[in-house]
Formats: C-alpha cells, sequence, structure tokens
C-alpha cells in the first residue's frame, strides 16, 4: 500500500531539480535502510536548500529537523553522509523514531 | 548526485519509463540503468530485473563494490477500462484502492454516467477517440475489454498489444474469444501478442458476481504486472530486445 499512497505525495526529485535549476544549492535525503516498524518506506526523500528549506519527508516529522540541519553542513563540504535514527532510552523524546524503528538516511549534494 | 544524471531521471520518470539509479554509499560513485536498456552483461542483472517487477528500493551488497542503493522509480501503473459495465464499476474502487491509477471509456453513454462511476475518470468515447490523445498506453498500463462488443474492444485491444500493456484482458467465453482472435489475425496483430490477451478474463477462481469477477480480473492484473518477464516492458520501447539471462524462475509465467 506504501506504493499506492506514494502517488499523491509531492515529486521531490522534479522540486529538486528546479531548486537546483534556481541556482540554489541543494542536498538530497534517501531513506536507504529501515529495521522495524518505520513511517516512510526505502526510496523516500527529502531535498533541502541551503537556508534548510525543504519538502518531502523520510520519517514523517520525527527526524527531519536532525536531517536537515546535517544536509546544511553536506552542502558545506560536499561529503555525502549516512546517518542513522533509532529509538533509544535517552533519545526518545529528543530525536528518533517514537514508533520504535530504525532508519538510516543518506545525504548527499546535488552538484 | 550529479544534477545531470537527477535531470535524465526525472525525464524517465515523465516519460512514464521505469529507471533505477545505482548509487555506491561508500564512494559515491552512481549510474542510470533504464528498463528497456537493461544489459544481460550487467553484473547486477538479476537483482535489477527483480527491483523493476517489485518496485521496491534497496540495498544490495556487490562482490566488486560493497554496499549499493538501488533506487528503483517506476511509473505509477494505469488501468483502462473498455466498457462502463457493472463489472467495471466494482472495478474501478478496487483497483484504485490497490494503486492503480483507473480510467474508463464506453462509447454508450447509457452507461457511461457519472452517477454510475463518481470519481473516476470517464470518457463517453469511442475508443479511438481518446486513445491515445486523452488516455496513453504504455506497459505500465493494463487494458481490461469488457463491453463483450467487437466493434467497442477490439481496436483498444489490438492498440494495447502494440504498445506492451503489461496486461490485457477481454471478456467472453473461449468461443467468443475464438472469433476475436480470428478478427484481429485478419487485423494484421502479430500472432504472439494475440497470445497474450487473458480471455476469458480473470483468474479461474469461480467468480459469479460482477464483484466477484472484478476481484478474478483485478488480481491477474496484479499478476502479470509483478510477474512480467523484464524485457516485456522493455519490447514496448526496443522491439525484438531479447531477455536478461538471469532471470528468477517465476519470471517465465
Amino acid at each position: 500500500m506504501g506504493d499506492a499512497l506514494d502517488l499523491s505525495e509531492k515529486d521531490v526529485l522534479g522540486i529538486a531539480e528546479a531548486w537546483r535549476g534556481e541556482g540554489r544549492a541543494v542536498a538530497l535525503a534517501t531513506v536507504v535502510e529501515t529495521w522495524g516498524s518505520a513511517p516512510r518506506p526505502i526510496g523516500s526523500h527529502l531535498v533541502i536548500d541551503e537556508d534548510g528549506r525543504f519538502e518531502g519527508s523520510v520519517s514523517g516529522g520525527c527526524v527531519e529537523g536532525a536531517v536537515v540541519g546535517e544536509a546544511v553542513d553536506v552542502i558545506g563540504d560536499g561529503r555525502p553522509r549516512l546517518l542513522e535514527f533509532g529509538v533509544a532510552d535517552e533519545t526518545a523524546w529528543r530525536v528518533g523514531l517514537s514508533c520504535g524503528g530504525r532508519i538510516a538516511v543518506y545525504v548527499e549534494r546535488i552538484d | 548526485m550529479d544534477r545531470g544524471l537527477l535531470e535524465s531521471l526525472n525525464a524517465e520518470r515523465r516519460a512514464r519509463r521505469a529507471v533505477i539509479r545505482v548509487t555506491n554509499l561508500a564512494t559515491g560513485a552512481e549510474r542510470l540503468v533504464r528498463e528497456a536498456e537493461l544489459d544481460r552483461a550487467d553484473p547486477l542483472v538479476a537483482e535489477l530485473a527483480a527491483r523493476f517487477r517489485s518496485a521496491k528500493s534497496g540495498m544490495v551488497e556487490a562482490a566488486d563494490d560493497g554496499r549499493l542503493f538501488l533506487t528503483v522509480h517506476v511509473p505509477p501503473p494505469r488501468l483502462v477500462c473498455i466498457g462502463a459495465v457493472h463489472i467495471t464499476q466494482a472495478l474501478a474502487p478496487m483497483a484504485r484502492m490497490a494503486g492503480f491509477d483507473v480510467s474508463v471509456i464506453d462509447p454508450r453513454t447509457a452507461f457511461a454516467t457519472e452517477d454510475r462511476f463518481e470519481g473516476v475518470p470517464l470518457f463517453p468515447d469511442w475508443p479511438d477517440d481518446v486513445i491515445p490523445g486523452k488516455v496513453g498506453l504504455d506497459a505500465y498500463t493494463g487494458l481490461v475489454a469488457v463491453t463483450h462488443d467487437p466493434k467497442i474492444d477490439d481496436w483498444p485491444i489490438a492498440r494495447a498489444l502494440e504498445a506492451g500493456s503489461f496486461y490485457v484482458g477481454a471478456l467472453g467465453s473461449r468461443k467468443t474469444h475464438g472469433r476475436r482472435v480470428e478478427r484481429l489475425t485478419a487485423a494484421g496483430v502479430d500472432p504472439a501478442a494475440i497470445a497474450r490477451i487473458a480471455a476469458p478474463i480473470g483468474l479461474d477462481i469461480g467468480a459469479q458476481s460482477p464483484a466477484e469477477i472484478a476481484v478474478a480480473v483485478l488480481a491477474q492484473a496484479i499478476q502479470a504486472l509483478r510477474r512480467r518477464p523484464a524485457a516485456e516492458a522493455a519490447r514496448a520501447g526496443t522491439s525484438g530486445e531479447a531477455a536478461p539471462a538471469a532471470l528468477p524462475a517465476d519470471a517465465s509465467s
């Protein structure tokens, strides 16, 4: 059903291309692995520009803030990063997934 | 990610062609693989073929390259129904729930009414008036022909076969289908293409009511989409393309 629901969602890659075309510096975040229950399927995208504006989602809101922060760094140095988020006791109420899953998110600059 | 690669990727997506981006997460090395250009010599051919079918992105361990991430982009599947009949009334909402974009074509305006098909794109026209213009046919579009009237069904069936549609189902008994085969053959349709028609339509589950037949048709369409040979879709773009060598056993159905 995940695929079906995706159809109505924003065209994040189209937005990434448009933003890049406007001369904005842009990073793309992609869910590359999930363990347990994860809110967004593998392959889900989030696009971020240098000012921290973003479209799309990788977690339905749980970790977007942290991903956007990292993405701004990736835009700065061009070095891709693989981020992992999970629910650990000490982080559950900060950055993590309240549903108890873990996700890995790859963040890269669009050159 | 290279900007040019992103533009190529989006161009493929807009053209409703399936494509996979292969990214080495350690080195950032990347490439695009178009379904129509899937090469049997590609070291990932079996993995890529399976992913085009399942439409699922994911990680793969490659012998030489370490961990690669495959982002799979497959066009949203569509179902074009010829005939605004009872079966279609049940099939349209079911198919939409299963993730298909559905449209219904029927020149008989008594059948093709808004109140029978609320919220479904409905064309009270002859198929040749709206195909290909308003309703496109391609490898990710299935065709369901259920008017039971050759004047209406035959033409779109032939077009769907030409377009390499993943599923072409036609209502009618074996006898009715036998006459259909004769007509399509006389019209010059390739016998191998004619053999792809699912007729009598639907999986053989003993369906009786229109709703039960709709279930049988939808299940058969999903089976055709998810189990299609990898080259099936490719054939639409590059005629005569050979099937990749290494395919999972279930791809032969």
